[in-house]
């Protein structure tokens, strides 16, 4: 290539010298350079920025992403039993083929009328959530099931007025830092601890705490430990005596078997959507989801966006539109309800198009079968003399905790001895809850084959013998 | 009556107004699509060693946690459901598919196809994130790489990735100011952050949800913000300054040193909104004007696709200073390996799960990557060279405006003004935008509150032609044409949509008819009609 030709740059268009000149011609500048005049000279970056060279041709970007990407192990080549948050489960290949439709991965913000396509998607994707939670209003997805946790305790509180919210542990320590932070200066945080020997919510830490200052009760079930509790009635009663907000967190991949949180009393409902239809992409596949009854008094504290259905001028026709938009900060800034922004639309429509391609009795059968495969996998390991598993005696859905006190290694050896066998071992509990001596949490989904649970029990048998 | 569609195309060398219909399919929606007993997919299921070790055992779940009715989903086969998607997707306008100008403020440039390539290889879409360290050194090399690329393009010292969006960003960066004035011991004192109108009002909601009172700045009646309005806003109450620039005017701040420079005397830190970075970039950073903190939309500058509204990605970055108060954990080096660097007392903690949306992050790191310095150099002049083209066309349209900074340049955007034309024959800002769709194009009017009158913000980013330019200048100037002499037809507006024009808002804002999923739309059809 002739070094003194400039490139053109085929994301550049008008990169291309003539183009280039006959637009500065008609805007009547000689330069570029002129059209920066409001930048002060001492503001001037001088010289060119000091960044590696480009790679300019696709097989050469793709060459060096490659290369640096081909250093990670993926749970493709190797058995992953990690969850805690981020679950591997089938990922329907219409699901993929949608999300990367052009017209839905590269639109943005568009009217009812240029993008009715996205705002049916995902009055279809919360309506299909309705059914499944049996609340009438969800919202177009927040950032992840962190920032619908966080922003469920916030609505909560300005409902009731207050500013305390209890929060019933097992809880992940890294949604807990996100809460507390979020919930800065307006919410102080109260966490209530959990049994420690069957992994329940503890009712007595509750009742000890919970008073007419208290705007939120908030739990999750199943845990963060994989416990199924069955005390959510009792929860809620209490918080409802109190004149609290009864916030219950949940996975939608559980509701094919579970009672859903509106059953027993919730009255906010929140999660994450990751298990509907997205890759686990390195924690880049999460959403989040808020539900409630459809009452004026809940609607009106959601920051986000909600889909309408709404009659056009033709009898019949299908609109859709944005409903009580005066309560957002697009209407009305820092007067509006926390803020909404870009979060994650796009795996919304993607959750819809899982739930579509289930139906009832897929979800249903999923609910089943990884009860199935997870129960299997805790008895297989319960086998190896020294672990105890599950640690609890409690029902659980997916995850289970193993202890290893028994086998006389750490969490940490015995999974980096897996790592040689070709398995991600479960998440190592115990820094996070020393108080369950030397735990990890294993998380066993539909997509687990019998010879691959086989596998994990008899690497675990022989790293711990 | 047959037309001579040459008239739609290309006539010497000018591009003509496009026959445009969207797609109309009258897609059902999907509850009523269910065909009860057919299934979508079928799933991989228990070996029957299994289930007989295991047993019944949804019977282990306590009685009142065992699901009793199953979930009124649809059933539907696996091609209908693909096909309505499909149907939906074309009833929808990427901007892979229109000139995507009309969006201003949200950089809706073009979303390389190699990125979406990379970003689905296993390396990426198949790795947990809690994974041993050594299992996931590629992708933290790529956080650590791209996060090199950032701090050279904002002259900041440390970035984290953790936040999902710009918003998200903007709030990281406000806990952040929260913190250090904790540390300070001044938090208490320092609770007022100044915003001006024209930055994204994220900047005040998001100041606000951080427990800050905002005050709001406008600019002088020429646009140009107020240096003498933000010394009479500064006091010892003042936490910071959270500001855009260029503002969504399209006008750079050409006193931004000075706001920043009276911030740091009144004891507050400033951060640097830069969603607007897209014509900047290369040309004057952040640091260099004294800022504490900035942020970019991996989505708008970064060139990764916005997903009808995400995920995005956004980078907080801080000066040295306040990097310990970053969200935990950040990507380290020892020389050796990479590291995730959890010890960080002062840290604000988590903002979000895990690290961020790394898929997003991986895509903006290989776009930097294909341009190098002097390309995202030439990103931004032309950005701005189109921006100002798209100007002079503009205001050759009778009815249209740019109101301040006469006589000036734009950085990459311009908010325009159709007061003249709505006061010539009663068709808003709104109306125009209704009526582009009939072409094929978006428009968007601005965010509220409307400061300029009957506002449209466009943004036409380096990724269009002059070509395409002109055909969205024409369209506008056709509009603004029928106005005057057919404003029935602007008014009843879209034509050619998908669907017809809204009216009857009641149903959006009324708590009686409003209905945000089908089950309580079937359950206040059915009150109607018993009523």
């Amino acid at each position: 290539m002739d070094k003194n030709k400039p490139v053109v740059y085929p994301y550049i268009p008008n990169s291309e010298p003539a183009i280039k000149k006959q637009m500065l011609e008609e805007i009547g500048v000689e330069s570029i350079d002129t059209l920066y005049e409001d930048i002060p000279e001492t503001l001037r970056l001088k010289g060119k920025m000091d960044l590696p060279e480009p790679l300019l041709s696709e097989p050469d970007l793709i060459r060096h992403v490659e290369k640096i990407l081909g250093q990670n192990a993926t749970c493709k080549d190797h058995l992953n039993f990690l969850g805690a948050g981020c679950y591997q489960h089938f990922v329907p290949a219409v699901c993929d083929e949608i999300n990367g439709r052009s017209e839905f991965l590269t639109a943005y913000a568009g009217e009812p009328y240029d993008d009715h396509g996205r705002f049916q998607a995902l009055f279809e994707y919360t309506s299909m959530m309705g059914e499944l939670l049996e609340m009438d209003v969800v919202n177009v997805p927040t950032y992840d099931g962190f920032q619908a946790s966080g922003t469920s305790i916030r609505m909560a509180c300005r409902l009731t007025d207050r500013k305390e919210a209890l929060i019933c542990g097992p809880i992940n320590p890294d949604k807990l830092s996100m809460i507390k932070n979020y919930c800065l200066p307006d919410i102080s945080i109260k966490i209530m601890d959990f049994d420690h020997e069957n992994g329940h919510i503890s009712l007595g830490e509750i009742e000890k705490s919970i008073s007419k200052r208290t705007g939120a009760v908030y739990f999750e079930n199943p845990s963060y430990l994989g416990v199924i509790t069955a005390l959510g009635e009792k929860i809620a009663d209490l918080a409802h005596k109190y004149g609290a907000e009864c916030i219950v967190g949940t996975d939608p991949i559980t509701l094919g078997v579970l009672t859903p949180p509106s059953q027993y009393g919730a009255d906010i409902v929140c999660g994450d959507i990751q298990s509907l239809g997205m890759h686990i992409q390195f924690g880049g596949g999460q959403a989040g989801f808020i539900a409630t009854r459809d009452e004026e008094k809940y609607l009106m504290e959601y920051p986000s966006r909600l889909f309408g259905i709404t009659p056009t001028s033709v009898p019949g026709e299908y609109g859709f539109g944005d409903v009580a938009y005066e309560r957002t900060s697009f209407a009305i800034r820092e007067q509006g309800k926390e803020w909404v922004g870009t979060a994650s639309a796009l795996w919304g429509i993607t959750a819809g198009v899982y739930l579509a391609l289930m139906g009832s009795q897929g979800m249903t059968e999923i609910g089943e079968v990884i009860m199935q495969k997870s129960h299997f996998a805790a008895r297989k390991l319960s086998e190896i003399e020294g672990l105890k598993s599950p640690a609890f005696e409690s029902p659980y859905f997916r995850e289970f905790v193993v202890n290893f006190d028994g086998t006389g290694k750490s969490v940490a050896e015995i999974n980096t001895t897996l790592l040689d066998h070709g398995i991600f071992g479960g998440k190592d509990l115990s820094q996070e809850y020393p108080e369950l001596g030397n735990s990890a949490l294993y998380c066993v989904t539909e997509l687990h084959k019998q010879a691959d649970i086989e596998k994990l029990a008899a690497a675990v048998k022989e790293v711990v013998l | 009556m047959t037309q001579d569609i040459r008239n739609y195309r290309i006539t010497e060398g000018k591009p003509n107004l496009r026959r445009f219909h969207q797609a109309r399919w009258d897609e059902p929606i999907i509850f009523e699509l269910n065909q009860p007993g057919q299934r979508g997919v079928l799933l991989p299921r228990a070996a029957a060693e299994i289930k007989e070790e295991v047993g019944d055992v949804l019977a282990s779940i306590p009685e009142m946690m065992r699901r009793k009715q199953h979930p009124a989903l649809p059933e539907i086969s696996q091609a209908q459901v693909l096909r309505h998607y499909l149907r939906l997707s074309q009833e929808n306008l990427g901007a892979d598919l229109n000139v995507d100008i009309g969006q201003g403020t949200c950089t809706m440039k073009y979303n390389p196809k190699v990125n979406e390539q990379l970003a689905r290889l296993p390396g990426i879409a198949e790795i947990h994130p809690l994974q041993d360290e050594k299992t996931i050194q590629g992708i933290l090399e790529i956080m650590y790489r791209f996060e090199a690329v950032l701090k050279e393009i904002s002259g900041m010292d440390r970035f984290s990735f953790q936040s999902q969006a710009g918003s998200q960003s903007i709030y990281t960066c406000a806990a952040i100011m929260r913190a250090y004035h904790q540390a300070n011991g001044e938090a208490d004192q320092r609770d007022e952050v100044i915003t001006t109108i024209f930055s994204h009002p994220s900047n005040a909601a998001c100041a606000k949800v951080a427990g800050y009172k905002v005050i709001t700045l406008y600019p002088e009646s020429n646009g140009y913000p107020d240096l003498d309005a933000l010394k009479a806003a500064v006091s010892e109450r003042t936490a910071g300054l959270m500001i855009a620039n260029p503002e969504d005017t399209g006008i750079f701040n050409p006193y931004i040193a000075d706001f920043v420079n009276v911030i740091h005397e009144a004891g507050g830190l400033s951060f640097y909104d830069q969603a607007n970075a897209n014509g900047i970039l290369g040309i004057t950073r952040a640091r260099d004007a004294g800022f504490d903190m900035c942020h970019f939309n991996l989505h708008k500058t970064f060139a990764t696709p916005h997903g009808c509204g995400g995920p995005g990605g956004g980078a907080a970055g801080v000066s040295e200073e306040l990097a310990k108060f970053l969200p935990t954990p950040v990507v380290g080096f020892d020389g050796k390996k990479y590291f995730l660097d959890y010890d960080r007392p002062e840290s604000i903690g988590k903002v979000r799960s895990f690290y961020g949306v790394a898929p997003v992050v991986l895509k903006a790191y290989a776009w930097a990557m294909s341009l190098g310095a002097d390309g995202l150099r030439e990103v931004a002049e032309v950005a701005v060279l189109n921006n100002n083209y798209l100007l002079k066309k503009m205001l050759e349209i009778p009815g249209v405006s740019a109101p301040y900074a006469e006589g000036k340049h734009r950085i990459e955007q311009v908010r325009y003004s159709w007061q003249e034309l709505y006061e010539d024959t009663g068709i808003s800002s709104e109306d125009i935008g209704l009526r582009a769709a009939d072409f094929g194009l978006h428009y968007w009017t601005s965010h509220h509150p409307f400061v300029v009158p009957e506002p449209n913000t466009l943004e036409p980013t380096e990724s269009y032609t002059k070509d395409e330019i002109d055909e969205y200048v024409g369209v506008l100037r056709k509009i603004a044409e029928e106005a005057r002499t057919n404003p029935d037809l602007v008014k009843s507006a879209p034509h050619n949509s998908t669907i017809h024009r809204i009216d009857d808002h009641d149903t959006l804002d009324n708590p009686e008819k409003w209905a945000v999923t089908w089950r309580a739309y079937q359950r206040k059809l059915k009150q109607k009609k018993n009523r």
